[in-house]
């Protein structure tokens, strides 16, 4: 079974993400970029599976700028067997992400597509349930379990009040939460075998698809702060505080 | 202008997300209709009925939407939309996995986790961990939202009369099957909704400690949350994960405990109105948000809390 992994390359999650003074965005220049770390949750579960003797190919595909080869090479360095840039200098919105992805499951009729959850820049959360739509395949958001059984994917779904677990026809959509695995690192040496393994190009005009946004970005701004309030000496002044001061405890 | 609202429901009764997503509806303006799709879900359907400002709740009561599952019920959300200018739900994990599904089928660029309407087509909504704001104009011509429910008042329970329109259900899809849940039982308010929360960190060392947590929350009132390292150390479960990438809670009053107070948990707290930390570390980020900080050992700090509650 071929595995298709989407990954996208962010801001780094440590990064103190900064509003850019004309509010058109975030500061991007010279901060440091990673793969969404969903995305290695979602690598790492497709290499799990080659291992396990499930998979037989992984291929990862990441759709934006030609940077983003970086991102798709340190997927090949964790274990991906080749990888595919959807070259576009285009603002992608998910909608538009997911119709490439389309195409190039199309293309390359993988069994399973493995997504991050969420990309922690737009925290959209969207893109694995909209290509799920748009091929017509079952879909499991925020998996923290995965099993193949029989004919289908048993899925254990992170839910909001605890989990459960559902049974997916193949071929199927999993959008992966943090609890899936923990992601290993590239070795060196395998970092070194990446740079030999296939990465192709194509651009959205090749794949037939429209990525025109449909959103438009009025302003980005800054978030109310808060202030720090006060050191407190004692649980007992506290208590005095919350009662007779913020007065939230009667 | 219209506006259906997808009810998330356990066919007996509504969650409370269903009543801040009315709530938004309201804030739109125009006609609120509530779709309550499950089976066996009169209960439900004639819960939303009760919610003031709904004028029709729409009732599909078929096998196939038993658990909602997102292949099914995508399709009925499909069927529906050309009567209405907006279709939303609440930004829960319901919300999250059905809504995206259906906008694609409609060919719509869904708005995400809205924490503000600013009119029908424009909205505000937090990105990078709520780092920063971004207020989008919609250009489809139907709107596909999941709303915060933090930002949104829920409406009440009673007051409404609303007729209930029963609708022919779409057939199942057959892609997928529910195969069981385990759900966190306890007695305590729901976390999204409680007046005050305490949440745990690493510093809780292990599950068991939680059990102090939980004393002092049933002293107050309160549900108990926890960051991503206690959640992912196992001393707490998963539905109980505060942040950017868990739940967004608002409370009166968040009692964060040996939390070190990353950005990600920041995300789904710094909205309530009081934040007390208690942490040994002085230095801890969380001290930045806190209004009330107690630099202290918790496993000194929370016990004499719990006492002094009496
Ligand atoms: C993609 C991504 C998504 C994430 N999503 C979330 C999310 O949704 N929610 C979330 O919470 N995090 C999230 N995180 C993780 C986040 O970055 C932090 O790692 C996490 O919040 C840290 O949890 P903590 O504060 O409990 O642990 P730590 O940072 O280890 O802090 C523990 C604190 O406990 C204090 N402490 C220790 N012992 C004691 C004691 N005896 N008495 C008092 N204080 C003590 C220490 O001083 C320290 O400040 C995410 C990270 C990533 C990369
Ligand atoms: N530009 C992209 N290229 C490839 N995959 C993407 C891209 N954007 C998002 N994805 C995938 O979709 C997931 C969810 O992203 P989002 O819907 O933007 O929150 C990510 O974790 C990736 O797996």
């Amino acid at each position: 079974m071929k595995v298709l992994v989407p990954i996208k390359r962010v801001i780094d999650a440590n990064v103190k993400v900064r509003v850019k003074a004309d509010k058109s965005g975030v500061e991007t220049a010279n901060v440091k970029m990673a793969m969404n770390p969903f995305c290695e949750i979602a690598v790492e579960a497709a290499i799990r599976l080659k291992e396990a003797g499930t998979a037989s190919e992984i291929v990862a595909v990441a759709a934006g700028v030609q940077q983003s080869q970086e991102t798709l090479r340190t997927a090949l360095a964790m274990g991906a067997d080749r990888a595919i840039l959807v070259k576009s200098d285009a603002i992608l919105e998910p909608l538009a992400i997911a119709k490439l992805l389309k195409a190039v499951v199309e293309k390359e009729e993988p069994g399973l597509v493995i997504l991050g959850k969420q990309a922690v820049d737009n925290d959209n959360n969207q893109t694995g349930q909209m290509l799920a739509g748009l091929l017509g395949w079952a879909q499991a958001t925020f998996v923290s379990k995965i099993a193949l059984e029989g004919e289908g994917l048993a899925a254990t779904r992170e839910v909001d009040g605890g989990l459960e677990k559902v049974i997916l026809k193949m071929p199927a959509i999993v959008t992966v939460d943090l609890r899936l695995n923990t992601p290993r690192y590239a070795s060196l040496p395998n970092i070194m075998k990446a740079k030999k393994k296939p990465l192709d190009s194509v651009t959205p005009e090749d794949l037939g698809v429209d990525v025109t946004p449909r959103l438009e970005i009025l302003e980005v701004s800054e978030p109310p702060g808060r202030k720090a309030g006060i050191k407190v000496g004692s649980v007992a002044e506290l208590l005095d505080k919350l009662k007779n001061e913020a007065k939230v405890l009667s | 202008m219209s506006t259906l609202v997808i009810a998330e429901h356990d066919n007996a009764g509504l969650k409370s997300g269903t009543l801040n997503a009315v709530s938004a509806a309201g804030a739109l303006g125009g006609d609120i209709h509530v779709l309550v799709a499950g089976q066996d879900c009169a209960a439900a359907a004639a819960a939303a009925a009760a919610l003031p400002g709904v004028a029709k709740v729409l009732k599909a009561d078929s096998a196939e939407y038993g658990h909602q599952m997102a292949e099914d019920l995508a399709p009925l959300i499909v069927r529906l939309a050309s009567d209405y200018s907006h279709l939303l739900a609440a930004a829960s994990t319901f919300g999250k996995n059905v809504m995206p599904r259906a906008a694609a089928l409609l060919d719509v660029q869904q708005v995400s986790d809205i924490a503000a309407i600013e009119g029908p087509d424009t909205f505000v909504r937090p990105i990078y961990a709520g780092n920063a704001l971004a207020k989008v104009r919609s250009n489809d011509a139907i709107k596909v939202l999941t709303v915060r429910t933090t930002t949104f008042d829920p409406v009440a329970e009673t007051g409404g009369s609303a007729a209930i329109e029963e609708l022919a259900g779409t057939g199942a899809k057959g892609l997928s099957r529910f195969a069981g849940q385990e759900l966190t039982r306890n007695e305590r308010p729901e976390l999204t909704t409680a007046r005050v929360v305490i949440s745990g960190g690493r510093g809780m060392q292990a599950s068991d400690n939680f059990g102090m947590l939980e004393k002092v929350a049933d002293k107050l009132g309160a549900a108990v949350g926890a960051s991503r390292a206690a959640v992912d150390s196992g001393y707490a479960p998963n539905d109980y994960q505060v942040g950017q990438t868990g739940k967004v809670v608002a409370p009166d009053l968040y009692i964060a405990v040996g939390i070190s107070g990353a950005i990600q948990h920041l995300a789904g707290m710094k909205d309530s109105k009081v934040i007390v930390a208690i942490n040994k570390d002085e230095e801890a980020p969380i001290f930045q948000v806190a209004d009330y900080g107690l630099v202290a050992d918790l496993f000194q700090a929370v016990p004499e809390l719990d006492e002094q509650l009496g």
